[in-house]
């Protein structure tokens, strides 16, 4: 089996992103940490085969957000991304 | 702090139960769950929901399906294609009677959607059960009476396979909507069209040329979606425009 066939994007993880953000996430735009690219979070890969969920930059493959079902606490690591951008709305 | 960014809904992320009003027989593999929520907030064409079964002994399976029907409707559609080594699917696709419930969040995900407000052109490209957020928005095109001009490129591996077919047959009939089909392991008697896996020379003769900046949606398997995204971009069509949705090999 193919990486690619394993991989989803960042609409895959839009329920656990839900849980975290009061915000809409996917159309978040997210800067990466390691190489810089900027994207909206719905183009970024996502492998959901671990434990956990695991959310990769589509540019460089680093390692964006890391998801965790621990005894009961959601740990979200998310040292990947400089920045999160959402739409300011009124 | 500012409120700058809007405090929404809180509940958006929270499990609600779904009562199954009927089941719809789509394919051998595939069937259509129209569902009762209570308490259901609407949604836009494209988004997904995840459902969770719980078993006598606790234990937990969460999977996410796509939302087939248009906002406009009075119910939410499922639809869900039956893998046969998956943990949830077996049991929606085949277990299912209408009455019964299960715990539904959502609408989730806010990328892959589509309103008839953006207007056209509107490209749509699916890949096998790929086509059921797509067929929300093809529906929400209809009953939102959208003009948007639109083309659909789909591929099945058979007829017998392809979701929708009857309602495909009336979609190409409005104005406006051109369908595209394609067989990649069987097509039927005397078929002329395309009967191969979606390719650039296929995309190129289907998708409006990228000086129409298309709003495109691609959705099916994770190579599927790969294959195609990569040939609309090398036809030069503008990444940003080209959204796609993938769905894993395995799981379901």
């Amino acid at each position: 089996m193919h990486d690619t066939d394993l991989r989803l994007d960042g609409n895959a993880a839009a329920g656990l992103l839900a849980e975290v953000f009061t915000a809409e996430a996917t159309t978040a735009l997210i800067a990466c940490a390691g190489c810089g690219a900027r994207g909206a979070v719905g183009t970024t890969h996502v492998y959901d085969r671990g434990p956990g969920l695991v959310v990769v930059c589509p540019e460089c493959t680093q390692v964006l957000m890391r998801f965790t079902h621990v005894r009961g606490r959601l740990i979200a690591d998310l040292r990947g991304v400089a920045v999160f951008s959402f739409p300011a709305e009124d | 702090m500012s409120s700058a960014i809007p405090a929404t809904d809180g509940r958006r992320a929270a499990w609600r139960v779904a009562a199954v009003r009927e089941v719809v027989h789509e394919t051998p593999a595939a069937v259509t769950l129209v569902l009762d929520v209570p308490g259901w907030p609407g949604h836009r064409a494209g988004q997904h929901v995840d459902v969770r079964l719980t078993a006598e002994d606790g234990y937990q399976a969460q999977r996410s399906y796509s939302i087939a029907s248009a906002p406009e409707e009075p119910r939410v559609a499922l639809t869900v294609e039956r893998l046969d080594d998956g943990e949830v699917s077996p049991y929606l696709a085949e277990e299912v009677r209408p009455g019964d419930e299960f715990e539904l969040r959502g609408p989730i995900g806010g990328w892959f959607t589509w309103s008839a407000r953006q207007g056209g052109p509107l490209l749509l490209v699916a890949g096998g059960s790929g086509l059921v957020p797509l067929m929300a928005m093809l529906r929400h095109r209809r009953l939102a009476r959208s003009e948007a001009a639109t083309r659909l490129l789909v591929s099945a591996s058979s007829p017998g396979e392809l979701l929708y077919a009857g309602e495909l047959e009336a979609v190409e009939a409005e104005p406006g909507i051109e369908v595209v089909r394609t067989f990649t392991r069987r097509a039927p008697d005397g078929w002329t069209g395309f009967a191969r896996r979606v390719d650039r020379a296929m995309l190129e003769a289907v998708a409006w040329p990228p000086d129409a900046a298309p709003h495109v949606f691609v959705c099916g398997p994770s190579g599927f979606v790969e294959t195609v995204a990569g040939h609309l971009v090398a036809l030069r069509h503008d990444p940003d425009h080209v959204r796609t949705e993938r769905f894993g090999a395995t799981g379901g």
